[in-house]
C-alpha cells in the first residue's frame, strides 16, 4: 500500500479529479442555467388541488407547482404549524404559484403534500397573462361587450375570447405607438424649442421676432398634441369595451377588463406541439417586448437593444486603438524600456478591476469631460446636465479602455503568426513599410482582429460593475436611438442585460416571482457570450491551421 | 520621359511621407496604451490628493470694528457676505464682509444697526447651527435675538438684506425671584426652550419652557418648569445641550452634569472632576458640533475631549483624547456648524484648528500675525472672521477634508458614543449631527477575506487540474478540456453572483452537512477508485490509464456528490438535532448568515479557477520536453518527474498564475455584491459575510456627493485596488517574462 502511494498514482488521480470537478462545474452551470431558463417559457401544467387543513376545513387551490422540497415534521412544528407526526420523519411540501395577485394576500403558497385530498389538471383551466398584477388562473366563464355577454352557441368561448384579446392588444399597441411615436416626437420638439429660447436668451439674441417664431411653433405643436390626445382617448375608450369573466379558485366570478389581458393559454389542454408553439411564442415575446411590472415580467427588448448598441459603439472605439497598439508593439517597437513599459501597461489594463474603470469613467469622463462639454456646448440646458451625467457614450468609452488589452493581445498573436517571409518579400519588391502593413499584413491579420473584437464584445456584454457607475439604469424610458433628429442620442442612459439580472434578482420587490425571468435573462446572456467565445475560438483555430500550412 | 520620372519621384516622395506619417501615427497609438494607464493612475491620484492637503488661511479684507462697546459675539450668514456683531451694550450691528456685484458695499459698511436689549447683564449664544443669541435683562428676564437674512433675485443676481423681527421673540421671565442674571445659557428645539442661568445671589437656575395650546382660547402659551440646582459656590461656565436634555455647570475643574427630562424635571447625572494635575486648570469649555462631546480648554494649551460612553452606571462622560495648541491658556473654543472641526484661540493670540475624529492637528499659528481676540466661522466653513485690536479681518479658509487622515483611515478611532476605539466604516446617515466613520480597515479586511476564501477553493482545484491537463491528459482530450474550462472565464460574473446568491446560498444553508461530506467523500472516493483500477484484471486496467482518469471520474464525482447531499438530512437529524443552522448558532455560538463567505468562496473560486488553470497549464505545458524525458529515461516515475523536475521548472509560472488569480479575486465586484450581505465586519467567520472595497464602491459611489470627503475616499478605495492589482499583475508578468527567456535558452 505504501509503495502504491509512493508511486504517485493516487495523486495523479486526485489531479484528474480536479479536472473532473472543473468540467462538472462548467457544464453543470451551463446546464442549470439552460434548464431553468428554458423552463420559464414552457407552459407548465396548472393544478387544481383540494387541500384539507389540520382543522378539517377544505380549500381549493389553483396554481402552478413552482418548487418541491422535503421538510422534517420537527421543523414544521417549530415554525408553528400544528401538525401531528414523528419529529424525524420527512414530508414533502409544494410551493404553488397561485397568481391573482390583487385578490389573495400572497401569490405564492406552501402546501403540504399529505394534506392534498384531490389533485386534478382540468382541461378548461386557463392562464390569463395580464399587463398588471401578473397571471390570473381560473375558468373562463363569459366574455362581455359593454356588460352584455357575446358568447353564443355557435362560437366556442375560447375563439371569442381569443378574438377579443387580439383586438384589445392591437388597440393598446396602437395607443402605445401613438404615445411613444408621435406624441413623443412632439414632446421632444417642445423641449427643443424651450432650449432654443434659453440658448438665445443666454446669447442675448432673443429678438421679438425670434420669440414670436418660437411661440408660433409651440402653439402649432400644442394643437397637434391635442388632436393626437383625442385619438389616444378614443383608443382607450374602445379598449374599455370588452371584459372577461373568470371563476377563480375561491369560486367567485371576477370580471377583468380586456385591455388588461395580453394573452390566454390552456396549458392542460395542450399537446406537445401546441406547447412547443406556445414555447417559441413566449421566447419571441421575451426578446421583443418591453418589460412590465418593474421589470419582473414581460420582455427584455430594451435591455437587449441597450447592450447591443453600447457594445457596437464600444467596438467602433476599441478596434482602431487596439489594432494600432498591437501593430506598434509587433511591427514597430524596438527592444527598449518604453516597449517593455507598454507591455506592462497592457497586462495591467487587463488586470485592473473593472470597478476601478467605472470609478475612473465616472470621475474623468462623466464629471470632468462631460461637465466641460456641457458648459461649452449645452449651456442652455444647465443646470440639468446633458453629457455631464452617466450615459451610453461614456459607458462605451469606459468599456473600450477595459477591453483594449483583449483586442491588443489577440491582434498581436495574429500578427506573430504571419510568416516574416511575407513581410520581407513585400519590402524586397519595393513597398514601404506602411504599404506592406496596409496591403499585406493587416488583411492577413484581419481574422485575428475579428477574434479580438469578438472576445472584447463578449467581455463587454457581460461586464456590469463599471456600467452601474457610468450609465446603466433600471429602466430607461427612451431608447438611445429613435426617430427624432439626430436619431442617435448618445447622452441617454440605457438598459443592459447584465444589470437587468442584478436589478431584477436583487432589487425587485417580488424576487420569488421574478426569479424565472432572471434565469431566462441569464440564459440569453450566457448564450450570447458563450456563442461569441466559441466563434472566436473557432476563428482562431482556423487561423492557426491556415498559417501552419503557410509556414511549412 | 523627364516628366514621368519626375512624377515617379514625386510619387515616391508622397509614399515616403505616407510611410513616415504611418510610423508616427502608429507609434503614437501604441503610446496611447501607456498614456491610458497613466491617466487612470494620475486621475485617481488627482481626486484623492486633496484629502491629505493641510489647512490654509489666506487674508481677504480688514476693516475697522463697527458699533460700540466690547464684542460678545460675532457671526456670518450662509454666503459669508454679511457679518454681524453683538456687543455688551445690547446693540446688534450688521456689516458687509465683501464687495458685491449690484451693490455699493465696501467691506465694513454698516448695513443695519439696532439696539436689541437695554442694559444687558449677561449674554449667550446657542450652538452655531441654531443661530440664536440671548441677552439677560434686568429682573431675571431674557431677550432672545435671531439675526435673519432675506434673499431676493433680480435678473439672476441675488441680493441679501439683514433684518431682525423683534415681535417673534418677546421678553421671557426666567427667574421667578427676579434677580439679576450674571451668566446665561440657552437652547431651543421646536417650540421648547431651555434656559440655565446664574443669578447675582449665586443660585443656579434651570427653566424649561414648553409651548402648549390652550383649550379655551386656542392660543399657544409657554409653560415654564423652573428648577434650582443644588450647587454652591461661584460658577465659571454654563452649557445647555441643543436636545434640551442636559445642563452642564463648571465650577473650577468640577463639572456637574444634570439631565433634564421631557417634562422639565432636573436630576443630577454625573459629577466629573477633571484632574488638575493631569490635565491642568480649565480655562474654557464648549460643545462640539452634534453636541455629543464637551471640549475643554486648559491653561497649558491642552484641549481635552469628553463624551458619553455606556458604563455600568449608565452613560457617563469620559476622557477620550487630547490636543495640544501651544503652551498658553486656551481662551476660547469655537466649533464648526456640522463637522467635528473646532478652532481655538490661545491667550497669546494664536489660532488652532483641530478635528476630533481624525485626531488631526490641522493648524496652529498667529493668523496674519494677528493677536486674535474673537473668531467665528461661517456655516460653510469657508471664511474666518477674526477680531483683533478693534479691527475685523476676514480670511479665506481652505479646510475641505479635515475628517480624513492616514491614521484615521487605518487605525482604531474612538467614535462618539462608542464604548471603545474601533474600526468602523459607516459613511452616511440621516442626520446632520452624524459623525462619519471612514475606516478602510473593515472593507480592506473584507476584500482580503473574500479573496482568501476564494483562493482556498480555487488554488488546489485550479493547479491540480492544470497539472493533470498539461502533463497526463491525452492531447485530444486536452484540446477539448482546455477551452471548456476557459469558457468559464468568459461567464459574466453577474450570473455567477446571481446563482451564488439565489441558488447556491439556500442550498448550502439547507445541505451544509452534505456539502462538508462532499469535501471529504469526493477525494476519498477518487483514491478508492484509483486503488480499484490498479487491482483490476489486466485488460480492464489497460483501459483505465492515468490519461483517461478525468473522464472515468466524472460520473463518480457526480454520484458521490449526489449521495453526500442525499445523506445530508440524515446527518443533520442524527448529529445536529435536525437543524445545523440552529446548532451552529446556539451550540457553537457562531453567527450564521445565509449569504456567507463560504458561498462567496465557492462562487468566486469558480471565477478564479479558469485564470489560474489557464496560466499554470501554459507554464507546465511549455516546460521543455527534453527535461521530463531525460528524467524518465534516468528511471524516475512519472510522478517523481512531475514533482521534482516539471513543477520545479514551472514554479515561477505557477506563482504568476496564483498572483493573477489573486488579482482577479481582489477586484471582483458583482459576485461579492450579490452573494454576501455586504456588512463591513472584522471577523474571519466563514459563516458570515463581508464588504469588500469593490462592492463598497459599487454600492456607495452613485450616492456620494461629488467632491465630498466620502467621494474622495471611495476614489482612494479604487486607488488602493488599482495599486493592489498593479503590484500583483506586474510581479506576475515580470516572473513570466523571465521564465519565457529561461525556456527559450534551454
Amino acid at each position: 500500500m505504501n509503495h502504491w502511494f509512493k508511486s504517485g498514482k493516487p495523486y495523479i488521480w486526485l489531479t484528474a479529479g480536479a479536472v473532473s470537478v472543473s468540467l462538472i462545474a462548467v457544464l453543470g452551470l451551463l446546464a442549470l442555467i439552460a434548464w431553468r431558463g428554458l423552463s420559464y417559457f414552457w407552459p407548465a401544467a396548472i393544478y387544481e388541488l383540494e387541500v384539507t387543513a389540520q382543522d378539517g376545513s377544505t380549500q381549493v387551490i389553483i396554481g402552478e407547482i413552482y418548487d418541491r422540497e422535503e421538510v422534517s415534521y420537527e421543523r414544521l412544528q417549530e415554525s408553528g404549524l400544528a401538525i401531528a407526526g414523528d419529529g424525524d420523519e420527512m414530508l414533502e411540501r409544494w410551493l404553488l404559484k397561485v397568481g391573482n395577485r390583487e385578490l389573495v394576500p400572497l401569490d405564492f403558497m406552501w402546501v403540504l403534500a399529505p394534506q392534498v385530498v384531490r389533485q386534478d389538471t382540468p382541461k378548461d383551466l386557463a392562464v390569463l397573462e395580464r399587463a398588471k398584477d401578473g397571471n390570473f388562473y381560473g375558468y373562463i366563464v363569459d366574455v362581455l361587450e359593454n356588460g352584455q355577454s357575446v358568447v353564443t352557441a355557435d362560437h366556442s368561448i375560447r375563439d371569442v375570447l381569443a378574438e377579443r384579446i387580439e383586438r384589445a392588444v392591437q388597440l393598446s399597441e396602437q395607443a402605445a405607438d401613438l404615445q411613444q411615436g408621435d406624441i413623443g416626437a412632439i414632446n421632444y420638439q417642445l423641449n427643443r424649442l424651450r432650449l432654443e429660447r434659453r440658448s438665445l436668451g443666454l446669447e442675448e439674441q432673443l429678438t421679438p421676432a425670434e420669440e414670436q417664431r418660437i411661440q408660433a411653433e409651440e402653439t402649432a405643436l400644442q394643437q397637434q398634441y391635442q388632436e393626437l390626445e383625442k385619438v389616444l382617448f378614443t383608443y382607450r375608450e374602445e379598449a374599455n369595451r370588452d371584459s372577461v369573466v373568470v371563476r377563480d379558485m375561491r369560486g367567485i366570478d371576477v370580471e377583468i377588463p380586456m385591455y388588461r389581458v395580453l394573452d390566454v393559454a390552456y396549458p392542460n389542454d395542450m399537446g406537445v406541439f401546441s406547447k412547443l408553439g406556445h414555447f417559441f411564442g413566449q421566447v419571441g415575446k421575451f426578446v421583443t417586448e418591453d418589460p412590465r411590472e418593474a421589470n419582473t415580467e414581460g420582455g427584455v427588448f430594451p435591455a437587449i437593444f441597450g447592450t447591443v448598441f453600447m457594445v457596437l459603439l464600444m467596438s467602433v472605439i476599441v478596434t482602431p486603438f487596439g489594432v494600432i497598439a498591437a501593430v506598434y508593439l509587433h511591427e514597430y517597437a524596438g527592444k527598449n524600456t518604453i516597449t517593455r513599459l507598454i507591455r506592462i501597461a497592457v497586462i495591467n489594463l487587463a488586470g485592473v478591476p473593472s470597478i476601478v474603470y467605472g470609478v475612473f469613467g465616472l470621475g474623468f469622463f462623466v464629471y470632468m469631460v462631460g461637465g466641460s462639454l456641457d458648459q461649452i456646448f449645452y449651456p442652455e440646458a444647465l443646470p440639468s446636465p446633458t453629457f455631464g451625467t452617466p450615459g451610453v457614450m461614456w459607458s462605451a468609452i469606459t468599456l473600450a479602455i477595459l477591453t483594449l488589452p483583449v483586442v491588443i493581445v489577440s491582434t498581436e498573436e495574429g500578427l506573430s503568426r504571419i510568416p516574416s517571409s511575407l513581410r520581407e518579400g513585400s519590402l524586397a519588391l519595393g513597398a514601404t513599410k506602411a504599404e506592406t502593413l496596409w496591403r499585406i499584413i493587416l488583411p492577413m491579420a484581419s481574422p485575428a482582429i475579428m477574434t479580438g473584437l469578438i472576445l472584447a464584445v463578449a467581455r463587454a456584454a457581460g461586464e456590469v460593475a463599471p456600467l452601474m457607475l457610468v450609465g446603466v439604469v433600471k429602466s430607461a424610458p427612451m431608447l438611445p436611438v429613435d426617430g427624432n433628429f439626430p436619431y442617435f442620442h448618445l447622452d441617454r442612459k440605457f438598459m443592459h442585460l447584465g444589470f437587468h439580472i442584478y436589478d431584477v434578482g436583487f432589487q425587485s420587490p417580488n424576487v420569488e416571482a421574478a426569479r424565472p425571468l432572471v434565469y431566462a435573462t441569464s440564459l440569453l446572456l450566457v448564450t450570447v457570450i458563450v456563442g461569441l467565445n466559441l466563434t472566436a475560438i473557432g476563428v482562431r483555430n482556423h487561423l492557426r491551421e491556415k498559417y501552419r500550412s503557410l509556414e511549412s | 520621359m523627364a516628366a514621368s520620372q519626375r512624377a515617379q519621384l514625386e510619387a515616391s516622395n508622397v509614399r515616403l511621407v505616407k510611410d513616415k506619417v504611418a510610423r508616427w501615427g502608429i507609434t503614437f497609438g501604441g503610446g496611447l496604451v501607456l498614456i491610458a494607464l497613466l491617466l487612470i493612475f494620475f486621475y485617481l491620484l488627482y481626486v484623492v490628493a486633496p484629502i491629505f492637503r493641510s489647512v490654509s488661511i489666506d487674508p481677504m479684507h480688514n476693516f475697522a470694528l463697527a458699533g460700540s462697546g466690547q464684542t460678545v459675539a460675532l457671526g456670518m450668514e450662509e454666503q459669508s457676505e454679511i457679518g454681524f456683531r453683538f456687543d455688551d451694550t445690547g446693540e446688534l450691528t450688521f456689516f458687509a464682509l465683501k464687495e458685491r456685484i449690484g451693490t455699493s458695499w465696501q467691506p465694513g459698511d454698516v448695513l443695519l444697526q439696532q439696539q436689541v436689549a437695554s442694559q444687558p447683564t449677561a449674554f449667550t449664544a446657542t450652538q452655531p447651527q441654531n443661530k440664536r443669541y440671548a441677552y439677560a435683562l434686568a429682573e431675571g428676564a431674557v431677550q432672545v435675538v435671531e439675526p435673519k437674512f432675506r434673499s431676493r433675485f433680480e435678473h439672476g443676481v441675488r441680493y441679501t438684506t439683514p433684518y431682525i423681527d423683534p415681535a417673534e421673540h418677546p421678553v421671557i421671565a426666567i427667574d421667578p425671584q427676579q434677580r439679576t442674571l450674571v451668566k446665561l445659557a440657552y437652547e431651543y428645539q421646536g417650540n421648547s426652550q431651555l434656559f440655565a442661568a446664574v443669578t447675582d445671589d449665586q443660585r443656579v437656575i434651570v427653566n424649561l419652557l414648553q409651548a402648549s395650546r390652550s383649550f379655551l382660547t386656542g392660543t399657544t402659551e409657554l409653560k415654564p418648569k423652573f428648577t434650582e440646582l443644588p450647587l454652591q459656590g461661584s460658577v465659571d461656565d454654563l452649557l445647555v445641550t441643543p436636545d434640551l436634555r442636559q445642563v452642564i455647570v463648571r465650577q473650577g475643574n468640577r463639572l456637574s452634569i444634570f439631565s433634564v427630562s421631557r417634562t422639565g424635571t432636573v436630576t443630577e447625572q454625573q459629577t466629573l472632576t477633571v484632574d488638575r494635575r493631569q490635565f491642568g486648570p480649565i480655562t474654557s469649555m464648549s460643545l462640539l458640533a452634534g453636541a455629543s462631546s464637551i471640549m475643554i480648554g486648559h491653561d497649558n494649551g491642552r484641549i481635552t475631549q469628553w463624551f458619553e460612553v455606556a458604563t455600568e452606571n449608565g452613560r457617563q462622560y469620559k476622557y477620550i483624547r487630547q490636543f495640544q495648541a501651544g503652551q498658553s491658556a486656551i481662551e476660547s473654543i469655537v466649533s464648526e456648524f456640522y463637522r467635528r472641526t473646532f478652532y481655538t484661540i490661545s491667550a497669546t493670540g494664536e489660532v488652532g484648528v483641530f478635528h476630533t475624529t481624525s485626531e488631526a492637528d490641522l493648524y496652529f499659528e498667529k493668523v496674519g500675525q494677528l493677536h486674535a481676540e474673537h473668531l467665528v466661522i461661517d456655516p460653510r466653513a469657508n471664511t474666518v472672521l477674526i477680531e483683533s485690536n478693534n479691527q475685523l479681518h476676514t480670511f479665506e479658509l481652505h479646510n475641505e477634508h479635515p475628517e480624513v487622515t492616514w491614521s484615521g483611515l487605518w487605525q482604531e478611532v474612538w467614535y462618539e458614543g462608542y464604548p471603545e476605539p474601533q474600526y468602523v466604516w459607516q459613511s452616511t446617515s440621516g442626520s446632520d449631527a452624524f459623525e462619519p466613520k471612514f475606516s478602510l480597515v473593515p472593507i480592506s479586511f473584507g476584500t482580503i477575506k473574500a479573496a482568501a476564501y476564494a483562493m482556498i477553493f480555487a488554488v488546489p482545484i485550479g493547479l491540480a487540474a492544470a497539472v493533470y491537463t498539461a502533463y497526463f491528459m491525452s492531447p485530444r482530450a486536452r484540446k477539448v478540456v482546455k477551452p471548456t474550462v476557459e469558457i468559464m472565464e468568459a461567464l459574466p460574473t453577474v450570473i455567477l453572483g446571481f446563482l451564488a446568491g439565489l441558488w447556491l446560498a439556500p442550498i448550502i444553508e439547507q445541505y451544509l452537512p452534505g456539502f462538508v461530506a462532499t469535501l471529504i467523500l469526493v477525494p476519498t472516493s477518487i483514491i478508492v477508485v484509483a486503488a480499484l483500477t490498479s487491482v483490476l484484471p489486466k485488460e480492464w486496467r489497460n483501459r483505465c490509464t492515468d490519461g483517461r482518469a478525468a473522464v472515468i471520474l466524472v460520473p463518480i464525482v457526480v454520484v458521490v456528490g449526489w449521495l453526500s447531499f442525499e445523506l445530508s438530512p440524515w446527518v443533520e437529524q442524527t448529529f445536529f438535532g435536525g437543524n445545523v443552522r440552529e446548532y451552529i448558532t446556539n451550540e457553537l455560538g457562531i453567527t450564521f448568515d445565509q449569504r456567507n463567505s463560504l458561498v462567496v468562496g465557492i462562487a468566486m473560486g469558480f471565477a478564479v479557477i479558469p485564470t489560474i488553470f489557464s496560466i499554470a497549464e501554459d507554464a507546465i505545458f511549455s516546460v521543455p520536453k527534453h527535461l521530463s524525458q531525460g528524467s524518465l529515461a534516468l528511471g524516475a516515475t512519472t510522478w517523481q518527474t512531475l514533482t521534482k523536475v516539471v513543477l520545479l521548472t514551472a514554479s515561477p509560472g505557477i506563482f504568476s498564475a496564483v498572483m493573477m488569480g489573486l488579482g482577479r479575486a481582489v477586484g471582483e465586484t458583482m459576485i461579492v455584491l450579490m452573494a454576501t450581505g455586504n456588512t463591513p465586519i472584522l471577523d474571519w467567520n466563514i459563516f458570515e459575510g463581508m464588504r469588500t472595497l469593490s462592492a463598497n464602491i459599487a454600492i456607495e459611489m452613485p450616492e456620494s456627493e461629488v467632491g465630498s470627503s466620502h467621494y474622495r475616499i471611495l476614489f482612494l478605495a479604487a486607488f488602493v485596488l488599482f495599486i493592489f492589482t498593479f503590484a500583483f499583475n506586474t510581479l506576475a508578468e515580470l516572473v513570466r517574462q523571465r521564465l519565457r527567456d529561461k525556456y527559450s535558452s534551454m
